[in-house]
């Protein structure tokens, strides 16, 4: 077994024992990207040698992949962009600080939809990204560098982030863990801003320990970022020992699985996940989260008018490209932007500066997150009756490229983890099974209550034993 | 339901081609019509949702930290003097 094909918690072991060093496992993770990147495009750059350094560092730490919008001292933060090509971060996002300080270094740039904006990663400026299970196919997104990374052996675990779904749907389709946390369980400081009151950053592993080891790593308070509570962070290795699903009340949201556009195997998969778990001794209880239709609505007001008010800081002046056309502050901002950002962000500033614009603010922003509101009410109301709650991840396994043309079209990707996303609370994509045909990988949803990721990964290792 | 995509991309500080003006137009007239399917919902009373967990008061010890040093923040600038940003003139009239 190549070192590059381990996990988190076989390396961590294998390193505590001698068997090899952090230096090596950057050799082999090298090795393997000189092999395979040139097919998948997972990484954008894998700096060996700044990699190395880190490793004699701490020759004990595991090397992590890390998506391109979360700043490391001195590698390149790009977000997936031409407008941010040539930037080098000045310093270590918290996430980056506190997972070196568990044991961990950055290694390599993953390959994400510019500035998180999509579910393909066919909105990257930088290069495409393959499916590793079948390369002509995308790997979803935005995550999906670290999921293609993950899936395809190119790393041991990967950082991803999700705003709407961006770490559940490509994990989904690349047959890997992802876990996206409560909003305030991981600090936002560094991690460059989509829409500030849902972005959280979370783990993309080759199994659900890994997720719980690599979560704990991250979490916790930060000053630096106001929307992290000082709740402590629990042991989650520790907490999904001995994990079972005898007794879980699990939920099924009747919303969910009467809606049309579910691909049939991800019907069948999802259901026989189900089955699984009544098998396994889980009890099912039909819930309802009556503001689910909404949700869409509600997320393409919020995260468009939060990213157009965040993206406001790409304007030529401080750092990022400027035009060389400009001739004055004005054209500076308005072609610098132009010819930095491409077709999907542009669409989602106007849409966002739209939804923000004089007299539309209360029917559009305000309405939103009042329907926000109502969508977070409907999952309190629902845990009231369950554990957890259990759902597909994405209505369907990874998709060709260039088969969603229409923007709207792509959005309905998101249809699943949106809800969870405004609620604030955490989820999980756990692989559940291949289709019968093509044999593309699907994965399944748990969602549990806001800081409830001890039990959301409890019952995600249950249901990855069965 | 018509955007003057025009106007709102002048606010938005970001110059438009006239080809993208005709493919945003439609797409964005489109996600407008899908989104307003809010209008629906009664939201009488109901205090808005700004965060995924409201807190309050986030207070930090005030205390002088270092910042980053001039020259690591000006270290990825298009155009800089000395340690300044250089940029176009502003202030009509003023000395550039």
């Amino acid at each position: 077994m190549e070192l590059y094909e381990l996990g988190i918690k076989a390396t961590r072991d294998g390193l505590e024992k001698g068997e090899f060093t952090s230096a090596d496992l950057v050799k082999s993770l090298a090795a393997r990207f000189r092999e395979k990147n040139a097919e998948i495009g997972a990484y954008l750059t894998f700096d060996e040698e700044q990699a190395l350094a880190l490793a004699a560092e701490n020759p004990k730490a595991v090397p992590i992949a890390v998506k391109d919008l979360i700043n490391v001292r001195g590698q390149p933060c790009t977000c997936g962009s031409k407008i941010l090509q040539g930037y080098v971060s000045p310093y270590d996002a918290t996430v980056i600080r506190n997972m070196k300080s568990k044991g961990f270094i950055p290694c390599g740039r993953v390959n994400m939809d510019e500035f998180a904006m999509g579910s393909s990663t066919e909105n990257s400026a930088l290069g495409v990204t393959r499916n590793p299970y079948d390369t002509s196919r995308v790997p979803g997104g935005s995550s999906g560098g670290s999921a293609a990374a993950v899936g395809g052996n190119m790393c041991i675990a990967a950082l991803g982030t999700d705003t709407g779904g961006s770490i559940r749907q490509p994990a989904s389709f690349c047959n890997c863990v992802g876990v996206k946390p409560s909003y305030g369980r991981v600090s936002r400081y560094g991690v460059t801003a989509f829409a500030s009151s849902l972005d959280q950053v979370g783990p993309m592993t080759k199994s659900v320990e890994d997720a719980a080891i690599l979560l704990g790593a991250i979490a916790g308070h930060d000053e630096m970022d106001g929307t992290t509570p000082r709740d402590p962070v629990p042991d989650y290795e520790a907490a999904i020992a001995g994990a079972t699903l005898k007794g879980v009340k699990l939920g099924l949201p009747k919303e969910y699985f009467g809606v049309e556009g579910m691909d049939p195997e991800v019907r069948r998969i999802t259901e026989e996940a189900v089955a699984k778990c009544e098998a396994a001794g889980a009890e099912l209880v039909e819930v309802s989260l009556p503001h689910t239709g909404y949700a869409m609505a509600v997320y393409y007001i919020i995260a468009p008018a939060e990213a157009s008010a965040n993206l406001a800081r790409f304007d030529g002046v401080r750092y990022g490209h400027r035009s060389a056309a400009s001739r004055d502050v004005y054209s500076l901002y308005t072609k610098s932007r132009a010819e930095g950002f491409g077709p999907e962000v542009k669409r989602r500033i106007i849409m966002g500066t739209y939804v923000l614009s004089s007299g539309y603010y209360d029917s559009y922003y305000g309405r939103a997150q009042k329907v926000r509101t109502l969508i977070k009410r409907d999952f309190d109301e629902a845990f009231a009756k369950c554990d957890a709650i259990v759902a597909p991840c994405a209505p369907t396994p990874a998709f060709r490229f260039g088969e969603n043309q229409d923007p709207l079209t792509m959005y309905l990707n998101d249809l699943y983890t949106i809800p969870s996303s405004l609620a604030g609370v955490c989820a999980s994509s756990v692989p559940a099974g291949f289709t019968s045909e093509g044999h593309l990988p699907v994965g399944v949803q748990f969602v549990c209550g806001g800081f409830e990721e001890a039990k959301l990964l409890r019952v995600s290792k249950a249901f990855e034993e069965l | 339901m018509k955007i003057d995509v025009g106007y709102v991309a002048e606010l938005a500080r970001l110059e438009l081609t006239d080809e993208e003006k005709a493919v945003f137009q439609p797409q964005l007239e489109n996600i407008v019509r899908y989104v307003e399917k809010i209008s629906e919902v009664d939201v009488e009373g109901v205090e808005p949702m700004m965060h995924g967990r409201q807190l309050v008061n986030a207070f930090r010890e005030d205390v002088v930290r270092p910042s980053l040093p001039a020259e690591t923040a000006l270290a990825n600038a298009p155009a800089r003097v000395g340690d300044e940003f250089l940029l176009p003139k502003i202030v009509e009239g003023a000395e550039s």
